[in-house]
């Protein structure tokens, strides 16, 4: 221990021994939590990097080479056990509805927000907060039977198209991109909002070319947030926009797969007997499959991840340092 | 430019709360006139019901008339945005906007309007206000710099040069120098003596020796007690106000003896 240092009247304490322990504890306690929490992060990661690759191991003659077959084939014509059939028309089908759902849920969602920070008050603003806090614990499952059941009436029984899908998925995304917004929204500081207004500026374009614009960044990043939650809704999907083997562009007509609804489909489809010697035939590529979607569905969703934070670089406020 | 401004028994209210009570007043054009008093007067409330700024805040009103060379800003057929392009404002904070140059905050209030500039009309812009704000030779090489990378005291002659770009009559400051050191405050300062012989300026201020350095004609206000208006004690040149005021809270206040 370190003696009192004491000079006249000022005497200043050592630092007690009690102290240093309880740092040297906090300090244990707090990277121990940081590693729990990261264990299953990388145990996942390595799981699906391990997995996912043997399927991009193995070419349409059963030789075992690296390909690209599976990012380029649908699973059109391709049964049992063949070392063949890729996620291409599952992938296009992700990117299609969820930008979509995109379309419909982020000028609803930022205007909403933009009403609740801006210009909303009274019992009409504390409605909305209230609805906006009931529609995040909506579960996705029910998002998918409220856009089935909409378009039943809508467009027919029965009607499972990607829009249908989309639907379900601007549901789940609006109250994500609403509070977000809203955050981002109200950091903007007053000042700003102020200067404008004093310089002859309506408020409209105040909000527009001022407060949106200053938040704009982080605006994106809660976008690509709420996109890379919905990405991998499976649920809603699967009754909304069913599962289909082949290409489809059309939102509006026939069913449309999705990377998610893909994994369960082939996961579901088990093992595949291989009697004949002479065709080349993979028992488990079902699950082989299964895990390099998800590989794929993950590094779209980093990738997304990694675009939201080039773009909120790009165009935060400058500091200036 | 540079116009007359009367005020005739003006209240600002917050939601039910008489901030200020019965003010009338008159300011000169091409003059700086300083308002001076202790805080929670209502110095600051005034000057925002010159360009219906005051109005902003939920639940904010005013009553009462603020004429500009005879024109009522509160009439009813007055828009307010109108009203802030003839009287510009400069805040206590420096508050240059944090997603544009230097450049593009100068022409901010031309440029949000939604108006084109031609690139050389632009530029002759940006030259004749940052000079004007006694800020160009500071700047001129790096106009295209976030207006955040300027020191404290720069930012706020920037703020004074965003002001002045959209030609107002008049140029309100509420407490300009108070978040800046010394150096800073005499640039302002300065500046506030140029900007004078074309505009109509008016200024809050804590500091009192600001007021009597900078001002042609100074007001006093008061405030009675918590939760009381403030009022309008006196109003006069800046010279008789601190030699011989009529009011012996004015006296009190100026010479340090006050409450």
């Amino acid at each position: 221990m370190a003696a009192v240092v004491e000079q006249g009247t000022l005497t200043l304490e050592p630092l007690s021994r009690r102290r240093a322990t309880v740092d040297r504890l906090m300090q244990a306690a707090v990277y121990a939590a940081f590693t729990l929490a990261l264990i299953p992060l990388v145990w996942l990661i390595v799981t699906v990097i391990s997995r996912g690759v043997g399927r991009f191991m193995i070419d349409s003659d059963g030789e075992s080479h690296f390909n690209w077959d599976f990012l380029t084939q649908s699973m059109r014509g391709v049964y049992g056990g063949m070392p063949a059939g890729g996620i291409l028309h599952a992938a296009t089908g992700t990117l299609i509805i969820t930008l979509i759902a995109a379309a419909i849920s982020v000028p609803i969602g930022l205007l909403t927000a933009i009403y609740v920070v801006e210009y909303g008050r009274g019992p009409l603003k504390r409605a909305i907060t209230f609805f906006v806090d009931v529609m995040t614990g909506i579960p996705s499952i029910v998002a998918g039977l409220f856009a089935y059941a909409l378009f039943a009436v809508l467009a027919g029984p029965g009607t499972k198209t990607a829009i249908v899908g989309a639907v379900a998925l601007a549901v789940l995304m609006i109250p994500v991109v609403v509070r977000s917004s809203e955050e981002m929204l109200r950091i903007v500081p007053n000042e700003l909002r102020e200067a404008s207004l004093a310089l002859g500026v309506p408020k409209w374009l105040t909000v527009l070319k001022i407060v949106v614009r200053t938040a704009f960044a982080g605006i994106t990043t809660g976008v690509m947030l709420a996109i890379a939650r919905v990405i991998g809704e499976t649920a809603p999907l699967l009754i909304a926009v069913g599962v289909a083997d082949s290409m489809n562009w059309d939102p509006l007509d026939g069913r449309m797969m999705t990377l998610p609804v893909y994994i369960v489909s082939e996961y579901r489809k088990g093992p595949q007997p291989c009697n004949n010697p002479d065709v080349a035939c993979i028992a488990d590529i079902t699950v082989q499959r299964a895990w390099a979607a998800a590989l794929v569905l993950i590094l779209i969703v980093m990738a997304l991840n990694l675009i939201a934070r080039l773009i909120a670089k790009y165009l935060s406020p400058k500091t200036g340092r | 430019m540079a116009k007359r401004i009367d005020v005739n028994n003006l209240n600002a209210f917050y939601g039910k709360f008489l901030a200020v009570e019965g003010v009338s007043l008159s300011i000169e054009p091409k003059s700086v006139t300083a308002l001076i008093g202790p805080s929670g007067c209502g110095k600051s409330t005034f000057i925002r019901t010159i360009n219906r700024m005051h109005e902003v805040i939920p639940g904010a009103r005013v009553e009462g008339e603020v004429l500009m060379d005879g024109i009522d800003l509160y009439g009813t057929n007055v828009d307010p945005v109108a009203v802030r392009r003839h009287v510009g404002m400069v805040f206590q904070r420096p508050n240059p906007f944090p997603t544009m140059t230097i450049a593009e905050n100068v022409l901010a209030g031309i440029r949000l309007n939604n108006r084109r500039l031609p690139k050389d009309q632009a530029e002759e812009i940006v030259e004749g206000t940052l000079r004007a704000a006694n800020l160009w030779d500071e700047v001129k090489d790096r106009l295209e710099r976030p207006g955040s990378s300027l020191s404290g005291g720069q930012q706020q002659r920037l703020c004074i040069a965003r002001a002045i770009a959209v030609k107002p009559d008049v140029i309100l400051m509420d407490e300009p120098c108070s978040a800046l050191d010394p150096i800073s405050t005499l640039a302002i300062e300065d500046l506030m003596a140029e900007l004078k012989e074309n505009y109509t300026i008016v200024i809050v201020t804590h500091n009192m020796q600001q007021a009597a350095r900078v001002s042609d004609r100074t007001a006093f206000f008061n405030i009675a007690g918590a939760g009381k208006p403030g009022k309008l004690v006196e109003m006069n040149a800046t010279s008789v106000i601190f030699s011989a005021p009529a009011e012996k809270a004015t006296e009190d206040y100026i010479s340090g003896r006050f409450g």
